[in-house]
């Protein structure tokens, strides 16, 4: 399969990143010769086979329910780049 | 021997014995951090004052009868582990101001054992790099040849015990991070199972491959560094409940009788001719210990990379996703939406690298795509897996080249991404695999770089790779060079 410039702007959309026309240029670029190596994945035959989508077969990690210890409203926000009472801080969404 | 030389065993008999203390540690690593790291530049940031006030703290600990083999002993930390109240960037721009409100609990883990922490390694960003090029705080460079890589991700871990800058040192392995840095800088580096340490407070890359260990002087570093911290974590769900064995149990233990796995798909074309002479012999060591060498097969292992091209990527897209600008990390200027805060920040505070492979992952994980790379992957994933427990039904462990070539140039890969990956060629198949696998020293190419021979094991047999490399590195007897800097 094979990606060409308008995907990949597209894809730069969904990731919320911004490219220049030349960055554009090298990314189609890097990223074809990346899914063109990837292409050998088809040589193996998967039919049947479960995804394997964790390290370790692992089941739920229960715990009990009750409140422990966690981080003060101060120090939460101690690294936001804008705060207002004690909340963070956006540009205005709404006009 | 310096004490910034010496190994932690040794260091902990002479505090222990009264022969030195903490503080005179401390300060030799620094006094040697003094005179090398501007060639090396294996940290991004030192903690002197932090360091010497823990030494300090270590000497009256010892004074009061301590008997924990890391307490006094100076230790680097990858920076992509957090440390409460001292900045951690992930080798990032986009984190250079991040000061984490907490400890990741393997530090916490290090800490209560009375370790020193000497600074925070250099990584490429994100942990994404076999070369700590992609760094934002500029290049690590391999302290046995200055124009070379010292490998990565956790180049700077490597480095800094490689240039006795510390004593050992903490990193993270997504695809080889650990034992291929370990293996171009000629230190012992071992990535535990998944699910053996906790990943509380290690910034996420690919979270069902990362795993934290150790990179130390030798063998026995390292089973005293993984004692300390391994142990299930109930703030990592993944972390895995299962007891942890005294790792020092297993040295000094034979291997006579052993079945010793070598997969043919592992010295096939691409592996430098030196690096094979090195591994050729490690194997004879292996044998004259007693040890039966078998041929297995790991037929899937010419997949490993383009599995994780995927893999990788689709979790490093997501987990990257909480980037943007709002609760920490860098925000952009002069915006005037939300929208572009997302995009300014995110454009702004990420290194090429990390976009290429947020927009691969991206791209795998999108609408129409999904089956055929991220579905596909993880089937493959599966039978790489597979691969691995038929083997292991043949043989106690696994032996293998770590890296296929000694450590390469500065700049000889970095604007090659499919070349880079292909460096971890066998490294990456124990983190899809999720089993642990250490890296040990076993020679010198004819250039004078180290060379490192992989070992693996089935999961949660950490112990079986001490014996075995703990009973390599004492009849091997490999030179002790150091670095000339």
């Amino acid at each position: 399969m094979t990606i060409n410039k308008k995907e990949i702007e597209y894809i730069a959309q969904l990731a919320h990143l911004k490219f220049s026309p030349r960055e554009v240029e090298a990314f189609t670029s890097d990223l074809n010769d990346i899914l063109s190596y990837i292409d050998k994945l088809n040589q193996v035959d998967t039919i049947g086979v479960e995804p394997m989508n964790h390290a370790m077969d692992m089941t739920n990690a229960f715990r009990e329910d009750v409140v422990t210890p966690s981080l003060t409203n101060e120090a939460s926000l101690a690294n936001a780049p804008e705060t207002h009472g004690g909340s963070f801080q956006v540009p205005k969404i709404i006009e | 021997m310096e004490l910034h030389q010496l190994t932690i065993h040794a260091l902990r008999d002479k505090l222990r014995t009264g022969e030195v203390n903490a503080v005179a540690v401390t300060e030799s690593v620094f006094r040697r951090i003094d005179a090398v790291e501007d060639r090396v530049h294996a940290y991004i940031a030192l903690m002197r004052d932090e360091a010497l006030r823990s030494a300090a703290e270590a000497d009256r600990r010892i004074e009061a009868g301590d008997n924990e083999d890391l307490c006094g002993i100076p230790v680097a930390l990858k920076d992509v582990l957090c440390t409460a109240g001292f900045r951690t960037t992930s080798g990032s721009r986009m984190l250079r101001d991040f000061v984490p409100p907490y400890d990741a609990t393997a530090v916490e883990a290090l800490k209560r054992a009375g370790a020193v922490f000497v600074g925070k390694a250099n990584m490429d960003e994100f942990a994404m790099g076999s070369s700590t090029e992609t760094s934002w705080f500029g290049v690590t460079r391999n302290p046995w040849d200055l124009g070379r890589t010292p490998g990565g991700s956790s180049g700077g871990a490597a480095a800094a015990v490689a240039a006795d800058e510390c004593i050992a040192s903490l990193g993270s392995d997504t695809g080889g991070s650990i034992r291929q840095p370990a293996a171009l800088c000629g230190v012992v580096g071992m990535k535990p199972t998944y699910g053996r340490v906790s990943r509380f407070g290690l910034i996420a890359f690919a979270s069902s491959l990362d795993q934290i260990g150790p990179l130390t002087k030798d063998v026995e570093d390292c089973a005293i560094m993984m004692n300390a911290i391994c142990a299930h974590d109930p703030k990592d769900s993944t972390s895995a409940k299962i007891d942890v064995p005294d790792y020092k149990t297993f040295l000094d233990r034979d291997i006579s009788g052993w079945n010793v796995g070598i997969p043919k798909e592992y010295f096939a074309e691409g592996l430098d001719p030196d690096v094979l002479e090195a591994v050729k012999r490690a194997i004879g060591v292996i044998e004259d210990a007693g040890a039966r060498c078998v041929e297995v097969t790991l037929p899937h292992t010419d997949y490993c990379v383009a599995v994780y091209c995927i893999v990788s990527t689709a979790e490093a897209g997501s987990n990257l996703a909480r980037y943007d600008g709002i609760r920490y990390g860098y925000r952009a200027e002069n915006v005037r939406d939300l929208l572009e805060v997302y995009e300014k920040s995110r454009s702004e505070g990420f290194g090429a690298e990390v976009k290429r492979r947020i927009m691969l992952g991206t791209y795998a994980l999108s609408s129409g795509y999904y089956d055929a790379y991220y579905k596909k992957a993880s089937q493959v994933r599966a039978r790489i897996k597979e691969d691995f427990a038929k083997a292991f039904r043949r043989c106690d462990v696994i032996l293998t080249p770590t890296s296929p070539t000694p450590a390469f140039l500065l700049g000889e890969k970095i604007n090659d991404p499919l070349q880079m990956y292909l460096s971890d060629i066998y490294t990456i198949s124990a983190n899809l695999a999720g089993i642990p696998g250490i890296s040990v020293p076993c020679g010198f190419s004819s250039g004078g770089l180290p060379i490192g021979v992989q070992f693996l094991a089935g999961p949660f047999d950490e112990g079986k790779l001490m014996q075995i490399a703990h009973a390599y590195e004492r009849l091997a007897a490999i030179e002790r060079r150091r670095p000339a800097l």
